[in-house]
């Protein structure tokens, strides 16, 4: 047969590849930023948009979706179009996808700053930039199946179902996750409320790290560490069982994120269940990936890309390990709202995703620029100095997460608890100190190798298009001694149908009952919506990113209810759009800052957000300055309440006209308050707003009547 | 209008328990079938694919 001359798109694969480091080195820069404000709040330089809770969001945004997201594309691009032996189908789409990408980058990083969030983790984007992602995202779709339809190899290799999968599941995650009704151009409001919002947030959370930060990274896995190696996978009916399984169980395991949390009880099981039983096939994708190397260790010796992969590969399986045993509810005791996570999903995003990155770059580039690595010592350097900059972030933040836990929960011999929330913050500094020196090292590492690969780049010659060889695929006319599971294996639109089906399989079933069954969320008859100036100050809340610290909802333990008051119901969010449950405690929890049992005057907290330390000396809370000179912008609230009653908030009808005055009365007697204390301020400024929003939280739940048998 | 709204008039939700373990049960029952029944032979070709470029 004829065999076809075509060119691999090689532009693409390298637009792609210079975007990854550079965001590479933005997302760790934010980073470090934010890891040094932990310890030393100064450095937020006391403005808005460079303060822990913006940063934060945009550190996590710019690992996940820039860094992450474009070595995936690099990986996909370079790889697709080999595995397919085809052109990528249109060259137009290729540059539309990056560009677009990029786009969405650069407001992400700049709305971010900027204080425009959903508050949901991951996906705090808002809706203009979500509709966006969305559109890229068809695009890339497209673009990938023309290009596996247009294929001159037979059948698809694994790496192209983890592709598949990963395209159709983000969809998916992306579309039900960000569903939201518009405020302004940049302010909605979450559909989901209180528990609901948060099933589904964390169904997403939890698969976004399943299905961006997992599945795509294991479909690079699969082609470039047999290239790296020169040899074949080790067992590609594991690569089989691997990915179907790893697929279809992943998506049930979101829960696990809301253990002893509001959430209805058998959620909360279900969640525990599938994380345990995830372990067999990371674990077989890990192992799979090891095996590879079986008689080619001597390799590893002297291949700074294959050493990168074995890491890789192994903190993969540390953290597959881990997670389900966080999972385990025993365990999710101490690691919730500490920063045991924090080390877990950095095992996760320095091992895992940033080695893999990092190998594949160290492949690629010396590739396409037909050369050889600059130096493969200072390549060799880079991974020695990335992992011990690993150790030196995760090993201190895992102490830090038992030790902090463990204060909580200490009582002295009268029934006192032992320790000041304050206390068992200040106490893990060394910690954050340490955290900060390893992401350093791994930040130096990593700028090593831009050098090293400006150097490669330097000595080669960059072949934009490079020629390539192969038969057209012929229609076969008969699979008559086939199975059936042969023809799927050929046919990507199947595959990618079938993977939808045994991905959606999992979410409904979680979510459905959620949403029919009322007797999930019981209501409370005394949780009343929030005032108009409640709503507006809550909207501040969020703008500032304060769920990245302070968490609202407390779990039934004798310490929480000690510590903070009534262990938190699911009717207490019922108008709760979005849930603000957070997931770290740097700070103590909120959900009942303004019940009697905390309840403090609205002068201390107009003190403490000025100026932390002067009311609790020694606080990591940053200053928040601004909101005392920022005018508090009425001009929304009808829009807000418009959009509050259509998600079934119960306002009286024609509220929206009249909200501004009780917003107004509410802020005036606050200031009166402020006033009989010394302190003069206006009552339009935003720090208003706020005050009367902490002093609402937990307050409703001390309204409810008492049972009748308690009054005997 | 709340989201619960839209669904709530849905009756039978205790078969989502039973669906979720039968469906559960079958996919992998289909899943190794499928693995086992494949011949060694392809496997080993389709495994060299990234090899050949």
């Amino acid at each position: 047969m004829q065999v076809e001359k075509f060119y691999y798109d090689n532009k693409i694969v390298k637009a792609f590849g210079i975007a990854t480091i550079v965001f590479g080195i933005v997302g760790m820069l934010a980073g470090l930023w934010a890891a040094i404000q932990i310890y030393y709040p100064a450095i937020s330089l006391n403005l808005a948009p460079t303060t822990f809770g913006r940063l934060r969001p945009l550190h996590t945004n710019a690992i996940i979706f820039a860094f992450v997201g474009n070595s995936i594309f690099t990986g996909v691009y370079y790889s697709l179009q080999r595995l397919c032996k085809a052109r990528m189908f249109s060259d137009k789409l290729s540059w539309i996808h990056f560009w677009g990408w990029q786009t969405i980058i650069a407001a992400a990083a700049i709305t971010l700053l900027m204080g425009y969030t959903t508050s949901k983790e991951y996906a705090e984007l808002e809706w203009p930039i979500d509709i966006a992602i969305t559109i890229v995202w068809v695009i890339f779709g497209i673009n990938m199946f023309g290009t596996i339809l247009k294929r001159r190899e037979k059948h698809l290799y694994v790496a192209i179902w983890f592709y598949i999968a990963t395209w159709v599941t983000v969809a998916m995650l992306h579309i039900v996750n960000s569903i939201a009704i518009p405020v302004s151009f940049m302010k909605s409001y979450s559909w989901y409320a209180g528990v609901q919002d948060a099933l589904v947030q964390w169904w997403y959370g939890h698969n976004a790290v399943a299905f961006f930060l997992t599945t795509p990274i294991l479909g690079l896995m699969y082609y470039f560490l047999p290239k790296a190696a020169n040899r074949p996978v080790y067992s590609y009916r594991l690569s089989i069982i691997h990915f179907w399984a790893l697929i279809f169980i992943y998506i049930w395991a979101g829960p696990h994120h809301l253990l002893y949390s509001a959430l209805p009880d058998w959620a909360q099981s279900l969640g525990v269940v599938f994380s345990i039983m995830l372990i067999a096939p990371s674990w077989g994708g890990m192992l799979n990936g090891l095996f590879t190397l079986r008689g080619a260790w001597d390799k590893v010796r002297e291949d700074p890309v294959l050493k990168f992969m074995v890491v890789a590969i192994t903190c993969y399986g540390m953290s597959t390990f881990e997670g389900p045993m966080l999972s385990l509810k025993s365990i999710n005791a101490i690691s919730h709202f500490t920063d045991l996570t924090i080390a877990h999903v950095h095992i996760g995003g320095l091992g895992w995703n940033g080695f893999l990155a990092f190998a594949i770059l160290y492949y690629m580039v010396p590739k396409m620029w037909g050369t050889t690595l600059y130096s493969k010592k200072l390549a060799t350097n880079h991974f020695w100095l990335g992992t011990i900059g690993i150790i030196l972030y995760a090993v201190p933040l895992y102490w830090a997460g038992f030790e902090q836990a463990s204060m909580w929960k200490q009582f002295t011999p009268e029934g006192q608890i032992k320790y000041d929330f304050l206390q068992t913050v200040t106490n893990l500094i060394p910690m954050y100190i340490s955290r900060s020196i390893g992401g350093t090292l791994y930040l130096v590492g990593a700028l090593m190798m831009v050098y090293n690969l400006y150097k490669t780049v330097k000595k080669g010659i960059f072949i934009p298009n490079e020629a390539a060889e192969a038969a057209p695929l012929v229609k076969e006319v008969s699979h008559k001694k086939e199975y059936w599971h042969r023809v799927i294996e050929r046919k990507p639109v199947t595959m990618l149908i079938l993977s939808l089906i045994l991905v959606s399989i999992g979410g409904l079933v979680q979510m459905i009952p959620t949403f029919l069954v009322k007797s999930n969320i019981p209501t409370i008859a005394s949780v009343k919506p929030y005032t108009p100036l409640e709503l507006q100050g809550r909207d501040i809340y969020v703008r500032e990113g304060c769920y990245t610290c302070h968490s609202q909802m407390i779990r039934p333990f004798r310490d929480e209810v000690a510590r903070y008051g009534e262990y938190s119901k699911a009717g207490e969010f019922v108008y709760d759009h979005p849930f603000q449950w957070g997931s770290k405690r740097t700070g103590p929890d909120l959900a009942r800052e303004g019940a009697p049992k905390l309840k403090r005057p609205d002068s201390w907290h107009y003190n403490h957000m000025y100026d932390p330390r002067s009311m609790s000396p020694g606080s990591l809370m940053p200053q928040y300055v601004w909101l005392f000179d920022n005018k508090l912008d009425t001009g929304s609230t009808p829009a807000k309440i418009r959009a509050m009653r259509t998600l079934g908030v119960p306002y009286p009808k024609g509220y929206d006209k009249i909200a501004n005055r009780d917003l107004m009365h509410q802020a005036d007697s606050i200031a009166a308050n402020l006033k009989k204390e010394k302190i003069e301020s206006p009552s339009d400024v935003e720090i208003i707003a706020l005050i009367a929003y902490l002093q609402r939280l937990g307050r409703d739940i001390t309204n409810e009547p008492k049972p009748l048998a308690e009054n005997k | 209008m709340k989201f619960i709204n839209y669904l709530e008039k849905v009756s039978g939700v205790d078969i989502f328990g039973l669906a979720s373990l039968i469906i559960f049960f079958l996919f992998f029952l289909v899943m190794l079938t499928w693995v086992f029944k494949t011949k060694k032979k392809s496997y080993r070709e389709i495994s060299r694919i990234p090899l050949d470029n």
